[in-house]
């Protein structure tokens, strides 16, 4: 028996999503008296593979092969299928990111296992296995039952303490063979953004709205974020007017984000943005009408004009980072 | 081409949620229901690539699961332009269940492109379209922010963590569609309302499957706690306040 995590590599490395995946397996490991498989696909060094024992993996089991360079849900599904039967997995964890939302459903299926998508808890009983996920963009929590002998989760990024602990895992290499023409999917082209804190790792995250008022005043927000470390994002009005780039909108439609930092500036906190940054640790409001919604949400709030706020803000981080 | 767009009926995004007494269902009352925005999305993009002959697609419909309450919806999606419809007569009970009877209408018809929204607003799963897809054993793309049919042959951008990745699959698949893959969501003419209500809604009766997952209980989240305001002229009391109290910078 066993709790299967798939922890998805970068370029050979892990993240922070990769660690807070195997902690929160390994406390489900726990609880059904089992230990953690922590699964990733593609080259990765013995080193980084150790580094998932740190979090409380029992074995990482890497696998190759051609093939498997670019996420084919199929090929992908069935090869994180394979492994959780051999691995006996009760339990099978994903992200709730890109890849999770792209995989775990075939895997599930392949398993006849029910999921629970955006756990945001660990389970509240093992039998009945219940667990608490977020429905209504964050709105709500719904505690669902799995009903199915196999369980699989994805987890919302960001929901589940880090938890470091001595162990030395053993590692695995796996070879898989791709048959010819099972892969369907055929890359052409891909775009890397570079350099940049991505806004879904961001543990601060500096967010401009209408209230910004041009996309010639966005310096002081910029500058703010880099000060800060953090990533630059943007409520939907300021996207759709195309005064900053689509992957920066933060929202419901957009990318929804759990830093440990949100601070809006100039964003009134319609229910739609909220349902996109609500799961953050802090949130912090600037904005020139003091009864915009954002203020419920935020915990440290600044009426005033944001084009005379942030300057002040800079200077402020400026100072403290001397 | 013939392409089929998954939509879901959920309650109008800006409602104020409020659960039953008990906590065991969602208070439903003044509920204003709408097409998933995702899939207002892609239905928005189906009928784009529909208006324009070089794509060469032939027919736009729209599939729900659900009971005849949800008629309204689905006349909404007929009226901004899909040509017909099917129902499957079931409550939605989970993904699973949803998947397997969009499946099983799939085995009656067939549809080259199935595109499904990446998350109902109300579930939150992202799940229906990729077991639609393994139910049937045809290949499927996530988060997918681009569809365009070059020379007969479809061209997908699909999001990847910090970048993007253009690619190309035969059909039949499906296709999980997020943002980007229309700009603005059609909205119904004069015209399409009145047309809609003629347009054909085929009704299929569910297949036995058992749903493999139950809401048991809905909890709100905790309320925050009361904003603490700052004056405009002291912004570095802020600073303070988030590296010594809040401890995150």
């Amino acid at each position: 028996m066993s709790v299967l995590v798939y922890t998805e590599n970068w370029d050979g490395k892990f993240k922070k999503l990769s660690f807070e995946l195997v902690s929160y397996s390994a406390a489900i490991a726990e609880m059904i008296n089992t230990g953690v498989v922590a699964l990733t696909i593609g080259q990765v060094e013995d080193e980084e593979l150790k580094k998932l024992g740190n979090y409380g993996a029992k074995k990482v089991i890497c696998v190759t092969g051609d093939s498997l360079k670019y996420l084919d849900n199929k090929i992908y599904t069935s090869i994180i299928a394979g492994i959780a039967e051999k691995e006996n997995s009760k339990v099978i964890v994903f992200s709730n990111n890109n890849s999770g939302k792209a995989i775990a459903p075939g895997v599930a299926v392949r398993l006849k296992a029910g999921v629970a998508a955006a756990v945001n808890a660990l389970p509240s009983s093992v039998e009945p296995f219940t667990i608490r996920k977020k429905v209504y963009s964050g709105n709500a929590f719904a505690h669902t039952v799995i009903k199915s002998e196999i369980k699989v989760l994805s987890l919302l990024q960001n929901s589940y303490d880090i938890k470091e602990t001595a162990n030395n895992a053993e590692i695995e290499r796996v070879a898989w063979n791709v048959e010819p023409g099972m892969v369907k999917t055929e890359v052409l082209d891909v775009q890397k953004q570079t350099g940049k804190v991505l806004l879904t790792d961001a543990e601060i995250v500096v967010s401009g709205g209408r209230g910004m008022k041009s996309p010639d005043n966005w310096g002081p927000l910029v500058e703010l974020a880099e000060l800060l470390g953090g990533a630059t994002a943007c409520s939907r009005p300021v996207s759709d007017e195309g005064w900053r780039p689509h992957e920066e909108h933060t929202g419901q439609t957009g990318k929804i984000i759990a830093p440990n930092l949100y601070i809006a500036v100039g964003i009134s906190g319609a229910t739609q943005h909220l349902a996109g940054i609500s799961s953050s640790k802090y949130i912090v409001a600037i904005n020139i009408d003091k009864d915009a919604p954002i203020f419920e949400a935020a915990q440290y709030g600044i009426v005033g004009d944001a084009m005379k706020v942030l300057p002040k803000l800079v200077e402020a981080v400026r100072e403290l980072k001397k | 081409m013939k392409i089929l767009v998954c939509i879901s009926n959920v309650p109008d995004t800006t409602t104020k949620i409020k659960l039953s007494a008990d906590g065991k269902t969602i208070d439903t009352a003044g509920i204003q229901w709408v097409i998933n925005p995702w899939d207002e999305l892609s239905l928005t993009r189906a009928l784009e690539l529909k208006d324009d002959p070089a794509a060469g697609v032939t027919l736009v419909t729209v599939a729900h699961v659900g009971t005849s309450s949800s008629e309204p919806t689905i006349r909404k999606a007929l009226a901004i332009g899909a040509d017909d419809a099917i129902r499957v007569n079931a409550e939605p009970a989970d993904a699973y269940f949803v998947a397997a009877q969009i499946a099983a209408v799939l085995e009656k018809e067939k549809y080259d492109i199935i595109l499904c929204g990446i998350e109902s607003s109300d579930y939150n799963g992202s799940l229906t379209g990729g077991i639609i897809a393994e139910f049937l054993g045809i290949p499927s793309v996530s988060s997918v922010s681009s569809l365009r049919i070059e020379n007969g042959k479809p061209v997908i951008v699909r999001e990847i963590d910090g970048g993007k990745e253009t690619l190309t699959l035969p059909v039949p698949f499906v296709a999980v569609v997020q943002k980007g893959i229309a700009k603005e969501p059609r909205i119904a003419s004069m015209r399409g309302i009145m047309t809609a209500r003629t347009k054909q809604i085929r009704v299929y009766e569910p297949v036995a499957v058992n749903p493999l997952t139950e809401i048991v209980m809905y909890e709100k989240p905790a309320p925050r706690a009361a904003c603490k305001f700052i004056s405009p002229d002291n912004p570095a009391e802020l600073i303070h306040l988030l590296q010594n109290e809040a401890k995150v910078i």
